[in-house]
């Protein structure tokens, strides 16, 4: 048990789903040719004059409200300045003292236990633009076409203690901002990027140690591995008797390690102040409440929904409200009729590990809810076993195709002719005289042997708890 | 009440890229001293219970709907950059 206690604290950017970029009309989309949505304003051309997307200002106040923030009824924005080629005006326009959101929290759960974070607060300001450096040095190529894309800050307090919560509040965060739909927050394309602030003091300690700020970490995964990495290196620092000294560090993927990109001496000295060309924002109440009735079921109280009225396990609740695709599925699938937990396993266990195993995500699924509902009362009905379900749901999440129809066109319909069964059953019987003696002499593995003999000749359309029950009735007239 | 030292005077210079000579860091600080003691005449007011202002105009909330709007042809985009490639704007090396 290490001597020190880590604090983190992390800060979240999201790009808002707007058509047109927070102070101008050009678009957001991403993946276009270099430099082709981009005008005077976002160029940062003089003499130009910005004007506010209402749109990003709401999507702003409806993060914050999901994330239980206070929001700001009187704000700005203010230009921070820095010196960098990826800022055509050499000041990015962002917010300074007066957030949209502040004071808000959100509750994570880490090994069964509930634990609430802080937000210090949540602010609108503008993306910057895309450097790519050559290989061969010298020079960099400048993209800014994501300049002015609207973009969410969200500061934690620093009331994460292990790198573990940090990915919980990761996953928690990102999926509230799924469901308010104001990002689609796909780390792979930068629209959800995660900066940490982590430090290590002795426990008891109450002021703060040096931190580092932890930047380069693209996936969940990779940040939970990248303060893993930190608290380490910070503590062995320490313990030798060093000292942690304030930088950026970025994580190395490759190297799995964290290296310094450069230390801060007058890095933060952003001079911010209010920007005069775009003008106050006042919130009022009524335009709050308009914002805030926007707002869906947010995964807490679908999770809660899915223990209280389907008597799911939390956990199972928790897994499938984690995305807003997994669990609106759901919703749909019940609402067909089909037996809540059923579904519940059928995306958890099967959908998971096909997504998994062939590197897919949601919106590859062709399956619909109603092909999935569908299936299940087959199951339910006796039409096909559970164990040909699994090829109907292959083929389901690859084509889309009524169950119906699957089961139609390969002929997989369950074998529940008890006649026609017992014929099947008494035949292998017959043919296995060798089993048919360990069974007698005790051994009561061979009923088993007989079971895979019978759905072998059936291709495992064969009813099986009639095969179990026709088997144990065959061997005991013999 | 002398506001700004020739230190600070350089400081700033340095964030702002600018690169200052011996003359001007310190005509600068001369110039933005003065400057400081004629707006220090404001602190004769007492502004106590006056909140900050942020803008010269009480205008507020003026925003533009969500609608996009034609961007400027890539030519138009790279006529004024010193040199491009491939579409983009084409600076010397940075790192961080």
């Amino acid at each position: 048990m290490s001597k020190y206690e880590t604090v983190i604290g992390l800060e979240v950017h999201a790009e808002l789903s707007t058509n047109s970029k927070i102070f101008c009309g050009c678009k957001t989309e991403f993946g276009a040719e270099p430099n082709t949505h981009t005008c005077p304003i976002c160029l940062g051309h003089p003499g130009v004059l910005p004007v506010t997307n209402k749109q990003a200002v709401e999507f702003a106040m409806k993060a914050a409200l999901a994330l239980n923030c206070e929001i700001s009824r009187e704000t700005k924005f203010d230009r921070k300045n820095y010196f960098y080629p990826d800022s055509p005006k050499a000041y990015q326009i962002s917010q300074f003292d007066q957030p949209i959101g502040y004071n808000g929290w959100i509750d994570i759960e880490v090994n069964g236990e509930t634990k609430r974070i802080g937000i210090t607060r949540l602010h609108l300001e503008e993306d910057a633009g895309k450097l790519t450096h050559s290989d061969f040095g010298g020079e960099s190529l400048v993209d800014f076409n994501r300049v002015g894309v609207p973009l969410v800050e969200i500061v934690s307090e620093p009331d994460i203690r292990t790198p573990e919560e940090a990915r919980a509040y990761l996953e928690k965060l990102k999926a509230i901002i799924q469901y308010t739909e104001v990002s689609d927050v796909r780390m792979e394309q930068g629209s959800l990027r995660c900066d940490a602030n982590v430090s290590i003091r002795p426990y008891g300690q109450e002021e703060f140690g040096t931190k580092a700020e932890l930047k380069n970490m693209n996936s969940f995964r990779n940040v939970q591995m990248g303060l893993e990495y930190e608290v380490m290196r910070q503590t062995e620092v320490v313990s030798s008797g060093g000292k942690v000294v304030q930088e950026t560090r970025r994580w190395d993927e490759a190297n799995k390690k964290t290296l310094t990109m450069r230390s801060k001496e007058e890095a933060h000295d952003y001079r911010y102040f209010p920007d005069p060309d775009l003008v106050r924002m006042q919130i009022s109440e009524e335009w709050i409440e308009a914002v805030r009735a926007t707002i869906p079921e947010l995964p807490d109280a679908r999770q809660a929904r899915y223990v209280n009225d389907f008597g799911l396990s939390k956990d199972d609740a928790g897994v499938l409200t984690m995305s807003k695709e997994t669990a609106d599925f759901f919703d749909e699938t019940v609402k067909t009729g089909a037996e809540p937990k059923a579904v519940a396993n059928w995306l958890m266990v099967d959908l998971l590990a096909h997504l998994n195993a062939n590197n897919l995500v949601f919106a590859d699924v062709k399956m619909t809810p109603q092909g999935l509902g569908e299936m299940i009362k087959l199951i339910a009905d006796g039409t096909i076993s559970s164990k040909i379900a699994k090829t109907v749901f292959k083929e389901m999440v690859e084509t889309g195709k009524e169950p119906k129809k699957i089961v139609e066109e390969k002929g997989l319909v369950q074998i529940s002719d008890e006649g026609a069964l017992r014929q099947i059953v008494v035949d292998a019987i017959n043919s296995n005289p060798q089993a048919v003696a360990d069974y007698k002499s005790g051994n009561e593995k061979a009923a088993a042997f007989f079971v895979g003999q019978v759905m072998k000749q059936t291709k495992g359309k064969a009813n099986p708890p009639m095969v179990n029950k026709l088997i144990a009735e065959v061997l005991k007239e013999m | 009440m002398s506001a700004i030292t020739r230190k600070e005077v350089e400081h700033v210079a340095n964030l702002a890229r600018l690169q200052l000579t011996e003359d001007e860091a310190e005509r600068y600080t001369k110039d933005l001293n003065a400057i400081l003691e004629f707006a220090a005449k404001l602190n004769e007011l007492d502004t106590f219970n006056v909140a900050p202002t942020s803008h010269a105009t009480d205008v507020k909330n003026v925003m533009r709907e969500d609608v996009n709007r034609p961007s400027l042809p890539r030519e138009e985009v790279l006529k004024n950059a010193p040199d491009h490639e491939e579409g983009q704007f084409k600076v010397p090396a940075v790192f961080e």
